[in-house]
């Protein structure tokens, strides 16, 4: 295999892998701080990709432009969903919150599938296909781009932690939550303010994947496992390892299907993920009773 | 004749050494008290000795086998039974199921295990709760259930940890009777305990451990008297000052 | 076995058996569906609601029996009784090993449930992708209605033999609720270390319940096979059936002798309904069903912990007083 073509394929597996690289990120902050897995992710993505969509289809706003009012929109909706219905009945229990994340994805999917229909939607037009020539790759434009904004929003999330009073709020809670209240802090608010976060970061992602992939009910599904692998892969609850298991697990499929096909591909991906799940070192599992 | 002897026992958790060196020895039948202060790695080498923590070095024979490497479970079908410092019962269970859970281990029959498990619990004075949810005992009544569910598995040897600790003085005071009950059907009983009332007035030798090591031990009044045991619990220098107070007084 | 959590189900199985002799045909097809997802959702209790191990890929256990039986059939002609013995156990097996792969990784809570669900996946992939499944274009169980076919000819002779099944499930959930298997699996959902203390053997428990859930799981599977005479990797190892009979032991009661089969029942008729209301409104609407499915699940996770059955009572009782 002449090595411009492997060359290629890994610069195009980590422009795919900026795009999984946010939608872990938000999954990967919720984990840490709420210590809960949002099942309802994927199809919180889809429904960020249908929003994106509808806002071209009707206003002709470019994807790009949308980002901003769609960020500010998921995050109130993440707030509001987690503050005012999965907290609530979940009664602070790990399991309920999983089958109540659950059965958020199987409404909001099958609401989608009931509005939409299982049609593939695309933005259409040809801007999708423009390419950048960088030494002897062409690279597509559009993902070139999500590349760059996926790093920015990766770099905002880590500063707003780091160096708000609203980061430090949240790091409290992760560590430990009875502190933190019993500092004036009220974890519920910080729960929703996490999980709106997360939900942001699903805009942003969903603005950069529209240009150069499809929308329909299930769209989500594909990235959310995938997003689950890097978490598991990255540690759970840590943005850097969200960015680079994000990055290593585009390469991977990406040089997966140069070098087994596409149709393994899909297989893969569930593959790895038991993998991951099953060597993971044990005490990382463990230590949560 | 020893049923639980540990040999040069130690954990290390990263650059910690929470047990360091540790041996003990519990006769058949005997009742001792294992004491220290907060933080000495008691509660470490509890989980050595039931077997939910593997020692990094050392070993520990019970009833004449080498148990260093085998599973809690097995422990328990060998006759070692414990509670925990935090009580855990079974929420979703009523009091008679909870105990019976313990039962089951010697008596696979649904009948035995329950008259076995009503038994139980009238020996501990539970008897009148059996048909209580677990979960709306009071801290009191889920010690009891604690100690119910271990003894209900026929242990030879009981480990306790804390059974006495948030509890007021008159129910200490109702529940040491009970200790002492169960020593005298012949179950050997190794006891963590702060409450040094009780372990005055039960057991018959001491261990005391500090930082991860055995610094004394012996009959209880011998124990407390020990200058290195004086320290360790009230810091260094502690001993001398107390023989000089009362030296004056 | 305690008769008051068992009479009711047989009861209510029996009064399901009666119906044929008046219901109609949209009736029958509503209670055999039904009955195929409460007798999966028992095996998923088992395991979910008793050993407290959540699983979102019960569908590996079905699809693994429906195409057994049918394979079986099809490629080997072997007799469709003896495919629903085969089922059966390679429903235990599949369930033995995806138990040993994840148990002894000590995946439990949101860890299990992803890994059961990734296991559903693949095997749904392969048998999409593979020959001697059909591929995609599925697998067609030749029609010869018979007893020793394992087929009928009536609606109500297939039915009867589900209700049997079923009742014979619960009779089988109802002795293990009360007997050292049940204890040993209600203390490892409460309480993993506690129960080592007491001398349970943890991943052996956890290992015989996943083996008996996949088991009875793949029984339903083999049913809907014969029911049907159809089935590809989409119908069979897809997430519908993982999380039909997941919604159905919650909202039915997790952990209960009766609350899969209520559960199962009362999801399809809700189902049923809403798919008839907004039919006459809007026409036919994919996706609605399942809708309210994941409204159930919520609304029984937020106000029914203990299921629809003790939801009731306890509205009884408030009304009584």
């Amino acid at each position: 295999m002449p090595p411009e073509l492997i060359a290629e394929a890994v610069a195009n597996g980590l422009l795919a892998g900026a795009a999984y690289a946010l939608v872990a990120l938000g999954l990967t902050l919720v984990y840490g701080v709420l210590h809960i897995v949002n099942f309802a992710h994927g199809a919180l993505l889809s429904v960020a990709m249908f929003a994106a969509w509808g806002l071209h289809a009707a206003f002709g706003l470019d994807p790009y432009t949308a980002i901003l009012p769609l960020v500010v929109a998921f995050f109130g909706f993440g707030y509001a969903l987690q503050r005012w219905v999965i907290g609530p009945a979940s009664h602070g229990d790990d399991g309920n919150t999983l089958l109540v994340t659950l059965g958020l994805s199987i409404m909001i999917e099958n609401a989608l599938l009931a509005l939409f229909r299982s049609d593939t939607r695309t933005l259409g037009g040809d801007a999708g296909f423009d390419v950048v020539e960088i030494g002897p790759m062409l690279l597509s434009r559009p993902r070139l781009i999500g590349f760059g904004v996926a790093l920015v929003t990766a770099a905002l999330l880590w500063a707003l932690l780091a160096l708000t009073d609203t980061g430090r709020a949240i790091r409290a809670v992760a560590k430990e939550k009875f502190g933190a209240q019993l500092c004036g802090i009220d974890p519920r608010h910080v729960y929703a303010v996490t999980f709106g976060l997360g939900c942001a970061c699903l805009a942003v992602a969903a603005c950069l994947l529209l240009p150069t992939f499809y929308v329909n009910p299930r769209v989500g599904n594909a990235f959310v496992l995938v997003a689950f692998t890097i978490v598991v892969l990255g540690g759970m609850g840590s943005i850097p390892g969200a960015l680079v298991g994000g990055l290593f697990v585009g390469v991977v499929e990406s040089l997966g299907g140069l070098l087994l096909g596409e149709s393994l591909g899909q297989l893969g991906i569930f593959l790895i993920f038991i993998l991951v799940l099953l060597l993971r070192p044990t005490g990382l599992f463990g230590a949560r009773a | 004749m020893s049923l639980m002897r540990a040999e040069s026992l130690s954990r290390r958790f990263g650059g910690l050494l929470a047990v360091d060196g540790a041996s003990l020895e519990v006769p058949e039948g005997g009742l001792i008290g294992l004491i220290g202060p907060n933080g000495a790695g008691k509660t470490t080498l509890f989980a050595l000795l039931s077997g939910f923590l593997t020692p990094s070095a050392g070993r520990v024979d019970f009833a004449g086998a080498d148990v260093t490497a085998e599973p809690p479970h097995r422990r328990a079908v060998r006759g070692m039974a414990r509670t925990f410092q935090i009580v855990q019962p079974f929420a979703g269970l009523t009091v008679r199921e909870n105990i019976a859970v313990g039962a089951y281990l010697r008596h696979p029959a649904r009948r035995d295990a329950i008259r076995s498990a009503e038994a139980v619990a009238e020996e501990v004075g539970l008897g009148p709760m059996l048909d209580a949810q677990a979960a709306a005992l009071t801290v009191a009544g889920r010690k009891r259930l604690e100690l119910a569910r271990a003894l209900a598995t026929e242990p030879r040897l009981l480990l306790l940890d804390e059974v006495l600790a948030g509890l007021n003085p008159s129910e200490v005071r109702d529940i040491i009777p009970v200790i002492r009950t169960i020593r005298e059907r012949g179950v050997a009983i190794l006891m963590i305990e702060h409450v040094m009332q009780a372990v005055m007035n039960l057991c018959d030798h001491v261990h005391v451990l500090a930082g991860g090591r055995m610094i004394a031990s012996g009959p209880p009044q011998v124990v407390t008297a020990d200058p290195r045991v004086i320290e360790a619990y009230l810091g260094h220098g502690a001993a001398a000052r107390i023989a000089a107070g009362s030296a004056h007084a | 076995m305690n008769p008051r959590e068992v009479i009711p189900g047989l009861a209510l199985l029996a009064v399901i058996a009666l119906l044929p002799l008046v219901a109609s045909n949209v009736v029958l097809n509503f209670l055999l569906s039904s009955l195929i997802v409460a007798l999966a959702a028992q095996g998923w209790n088992l395991l979910g609601g008793y050993a407290g191990q959540l699983s979102f890929g019960h569908a590996a256990f079905f699809g693994t029996g429906a195409y057994a039986t049918a394979v079986l059939q099809i490629r080997y002609g072997v007799n469709a009784w003896a495919g629903l013995a085969a089922g059966i156990a390679l429903g235990a097996a599949v369930g033995w090993v995806i138990g040993a792969l994840s148990f002894r990784a000590r995946l439990r809570g949101s860890y299990f449930a992803l890994v059961t669900l990734a296991f559903a996946e693949v095997l749904r992939i392969l048998a999409n992708a593979a020959d001697f499944t059909g591929g995609a274009s599925g697998l067609l169980i030749r029609l010869s209605p018979g007893v020793e076919n394992l087929q009928f000819a009536s609606r109500a002779a297939f039915l009867w033999l589900l209700a049997g099944a079923v009742a014979a499930v619960l009779l089988l959930t109802g002795w293990i609720a009360h007997h050292r298997f049940g204890a040993q699996l209600v203390a490892v959902r409460e309480n993993e270390d506690a129960a080592r203390a007491l001398g349970v053997d943890v991943l052996r428990t956890k290992l015989r319940a996943i083996a008996l859930s996949g088991g009875v799981t793949a029984a339903a599977g083999c049913l809907y096979a014969q029911n049907f005479l159809y089935l590809d990797a989409n119908i069979a190892y897809g997430t519908w059936i993982s999380i039909e009979v997941l919604i159905a032991c919650v909202l039915g009661g997790t952990g209960t002798v009766l609350g899969p089969v209520v559960g199962a029942l009362a999801l399809h008729g809700v189902g049923e309904l809403a798919k008839l209301a907004l039919g006459r409104v809007a026409g036919p609407v994919p996706g609605v069903d399942l809708v309210v499915f994941g409204a159930l699940l919520i609304l029984a996770v937020a106000f029914l912990p203990r299921g629809v059955m003790d939801g009731v009572q306890r509205l009884v009782r408030g009304l009584a007083r």
